[in-house]
């Protein structure tokens, strides 16, 4: 051991041990730390390389002025390290990122800029900044032989409170709103029950599970097309749509028939 | 009887024989088919109210055939896949199957509930055309009562009607309603324990609400429309000032045939425009909405319109609540869910009372008034209707906010503001156009109507000729009556007022006398004015004033 005795006093012991030490750290996390971001190592190795290093690209052109060169976030937008591609692709796709205006309390739907190909890119590559929950897959999606009767519950429990009972969408607070259902795709409500994008909680596996989450979109996507039984849905916003009709038709079209009818009696 | 006289003729002659012979009745039915009624498409807005009951009740028997009262827990299994094998109340199930395996059902239960919205907007436009024509005015303020008083009656059937299918949205309303109750100072809890039977939403409530809906309340409203539509008949109907009417006489056309054609194909129109509602557009969709649930809520829950103003109320109240005495006083509900309407029905009841008061006018009133020949009342009006459609409309607060992009507190400011500052705004300006309107008759009777020929005097003077309005037109612009003004308080030399002036309630009288009476303009008739050949050649304006 004598060599460590004449090297430890050497000038450049002490970041030989530092070194060590944080090696050692490191190498203890990497065997002890629980498993949650598997989803992400998942994906990470299986995303090639190429990609991540184009959805950098791609990230430093449109995204990084407001969320920073790294994803670390500035005063315009929030930091993007963990919330994984899912979030990406949902912003991404919906259109409402890259924002046309930051400052707006809440980004519109909108057509989207990238598409699918550019969208995974830049996915992959805020998921190699720090993980989070993947874009779900095919068979994660597979919804349609889930239970619509048990979706409807539950979305009559979590989701209707904001987004109307048919999903046409409501206010809320502060100029947000929770947008209507009509364009989401089965990937893209999925997503945002997974990530919680803006107002809305996350809803995690304790909250709804995976099965629970396709009933949901089972009952989002049935509903929306099926057709109105009664004739013309009125948007489907409860009374007052149906308020208004009353008047402007019912009530417009009697006075209408009033004024006719007495206006003729006039001639004679 | 002539043996010339066919069957059909000998069956009808004899049959009203022998009802006379009976019943004395030859007499009156011939007065009664020989009944003048004034023709105005305004006097129409009545019937939209009436002949949709009609409609209600029709429909109504319809459902009343397949729905089921009871808050009984079924499995549903009928046609509607989404609510396959879901729990639900039996009136809840029985709806559904009213609406998806009933022929002509949902049809039917469509017809109903839009009857019964042009039903309570048709009563709005009515007691509207009542009151700014004055028509409540004596001998008709009984009458304007029981009008307030179905109009009190609608509200609350057509509030109970929509709590009955137990959907998740008739379960929202009941549970605000609860809210409402229990806000009561005091009692709340009582009242709202002997509403529901026990603890909110309990199972006596649906059959208690289907027995006041189908029963009591249309029957109390058929009453009422019996005793309405007998005592308009008996005082005969109002009408505007024209040729030849006056406070004693009503111009009009015969009820038979006249007005039993106008009024048989008005219920036509009614009926047919309820029923092409009821076909093409969609309303209370129930089966989206689900059964209710006390856990579940929906964004745009919402109430029918006519309660929109409560609605709207409770949306604009701050959250005001205090304790004392181990008592919680909820202002927030209180205000908006008791006083409001409280103040505003109480008003309606009482305005002829108040307005007779104020004017002193006990004379008998044949002839209407136009709108804009009593100002203040028609201000009044104008923001009275502004208050209620201030409440309204923040009812729909959430919709407004998005469907044009304004954040939502800023609609709730909006509100609350225009609540106190739009019903001023609404007099002074609807009191202001009546003046306008009302110089402008004044014109016309003193300068005639501009023909928009302009003649040359030989002196090289300019004038424009105009001609003197028709003899009705005349009649029609004169018929504005004064308002009688109340003295002020008669002083005697020392200055002290005479007794019957002296106290609050005569001084508060005189001033809102003077409110009401102030900005007269005074009626000169056109016979002053009107040349030999009944035209007449007038200077300009201009030059004349």
């Amino acid at each position: 051991m004598k060599w460590i005795t004449v090297r430890r006093r050497h000038p450049r012991a002490g970041y030989a041990v530092m070194l060590l030490a944080l090696f050692g750290l490191g190498a203890g996390y990497m065997a002890l730390m629980p498993d949650s971001t598997g989803g992400a190592e998942a994906v990470s190795s299986r995303v090639p390389l190429q990609d991540i290093r184009e959805g950098k690209q791609l990230y430093s052109q449109s995204c990084s002025t407001c969320h920073g060169q790294n994803g670390e976030g500035t005063d315009v937008a929030p930091s993007l390290i963990g919330v994984g591609a899912a979030a990406v692709d949902l912003q991404v796709s919906t259109g409402r990122m890259p924002a046309m205006n930051p400052d707006a309390p809440q980004q519109p739907r909108k057509r989207r800029v990238f598409n699918q190909e550019e969208t995974e890119q830049i996915a992959a590559y805020v998921q190699s900044l720090g993980g989070g929950p993947p874009i779900p897959s095919g068979s994660d999606i597979a919804y349609e032989g889930a239970d619509v009767a048990l979706g409807g519950n539950l979305f009559r429990a979590n989701c209707a409170q904001c987004h109307n009972f048919a999903g046409s969408g409501g206010a809320l607070t502060g100029g947000k709103e929770a947008p209507d259902l009509h364009d989401a795709t089965p990937t893209q409500i999925y997503e945002a029950m997974i990530t919680g994008p803006g107002a809305m909680p996350v809803f995690g596996g304790d909250t709804l599970s995976a099965e629970e989450k396709l009933a949901v979109i089972k009952f989002i996507v049935d509903v929306r097309e099926e057709p109105n039984p009664g004739g013309f849905g009125l948007g489907r916003f409860g009374p007052v749509t149906e308020g208004l009709a009353g008047w402007l038709i019912g009530i417009g079209l009697l006075i209408a028939a009033a004024l006719w009818m007495t206006a003729k009696k006039q001639h004679d | 009887m002539t043996p010339r006289t066919s069957p059909t003729r000998r069956l009808i002659g004899g049959t009203g024989t022998y009802i006379d012979e009976r019943f004395g009745s030859a007499n009156f039915v011939t007065r009664s088919l020989r009944k003048l009624f004034p023709d105005h498409w305004a006097f129409l807005l009545g019937e939209i109210a009436l002949y949709s009951f009609v409609v209600l009740l029709l429909t109504g028997t319809f459902l009343s055939f397949f729905f089921e009262p009871s808050a009984e827990h079924v499995t549903y299994n009928g046609s509607y896949e989404n609510l396959q094998g879901v729990e639900m109340s039996a009136a809840y199930a029985s709806t559904l199957h009213i609406s998806f395996d009933v022929r002509g059902g949902l049809l039917m239960r469509q017809i109903h509930h839009w009857s019964a919205i042009i039903f309570i907007a048709g009563i709005m436009v009515h007691m509207l055309r009542v009151f700014f024509t004055g028509a409540f005015r004596k001998p008709r303020e009984l009458n304007w009562v029981i009008g307030v008083t179905m109009f009190i009656l609608a509200f609350a059937n057509g509030f109970i009607g929509y709590g009955l299918p137990d959907d998740l949205l008739s379960g929202i309303g009941l549970k605000i309603t609860q809210g409402m109750a229990i806000g009561i100072p005091v009692v709340g809890t009582y009242v709202s324990f002997f509403l529901f039977g026990g603890e909110f939403p309990g199972t006596l409530l649906i059959p208690r609400f289907y027995i006041l809906h189908v029963l009591l309340i249309p029957g109390i409203l058929l009453a009422l429309i019996t005793a309405h539509v007998v005592i308009m008949w008996y005082q005969k109907h109002g009408n505007f000032a024209r040729k030849r009417s006056t406070e004693k006489t009503v111009v009009g056309a015969p009820f038979y045939p006249y007005f039993v054609a106008k009024t048989g194909s008005f219920f036509m129109f009614v009926f047919g425009v309820t029923a092409l509602m009821g076909a093409l557009v969609q309303i209370n969709p129930i089966w989206l909405y689900g059964p209710y649930n006390p856990a579940q809520i929906t964004a745009d829950s919402q109430s029918d319109f006519y309660f929109g103003f409560l609605e709207g109320a409770v949306r604009l109240m701050p959250a005001w609540e205090y304790s004392a005495l181990g008592h919680t006083l909820t202002l927030s509900i209180v205000i908006p869910a008791l006083v409001i309407p409280g103040l505003l029905f109480t008003v309606l009841l009482l305005y002829p009372f108040i307005e007779q008061w104020v004017t002193g006018d006990k004379r008998h009133h044949q002839l209407l008034d136009r709108p804009r020949n009593a100002p203040t009342r028609t201000g009044f009006g104008m923001a009275g209707v502004v208050f209620y459609g201030v409440l309204w409309a923040a009812a729909g607060n959430d919709l407004f906010a998005t469907t044009f992009d304004i954040p939502l507190f800023a609609t709730t400011w909006f509100f609350r503001i225009a609540l106190f500052v739009g019903p001023v705004i609404a007099f002074v300006v609807a009191k202001r156009v009546c003046l306008g309107l009302q110089r402008r008759d004044r014109e016309l009777l003193e300068h005639g109507v501009e023909s928009g020929i302009i003649k040359r005097l030989p002196s090289g003077e300019f004038i424009e000729v105009t001609e003197t309005p028709s003899e009705e037109a005349q009649a029609h612009l004169e018929g504005k009556k004064e308002i009688p003004q109340i003295a002020l308080p008669a002083r005697d030399d020392g200055g002290v007022p005479a007794p019957h002036s002296r106290g609050v309630r005569a001084k508060l009288r005189a001033a809102l006398n003077r409110l009401y009476t102030r900005d007269e303009i005074e009626v000169v008739p056109a016979e002053h004015h009107r040349g030999e050949h009944g035209e007449a050649e007038h200077r300009e304006l201009s030059s004349t004033e």
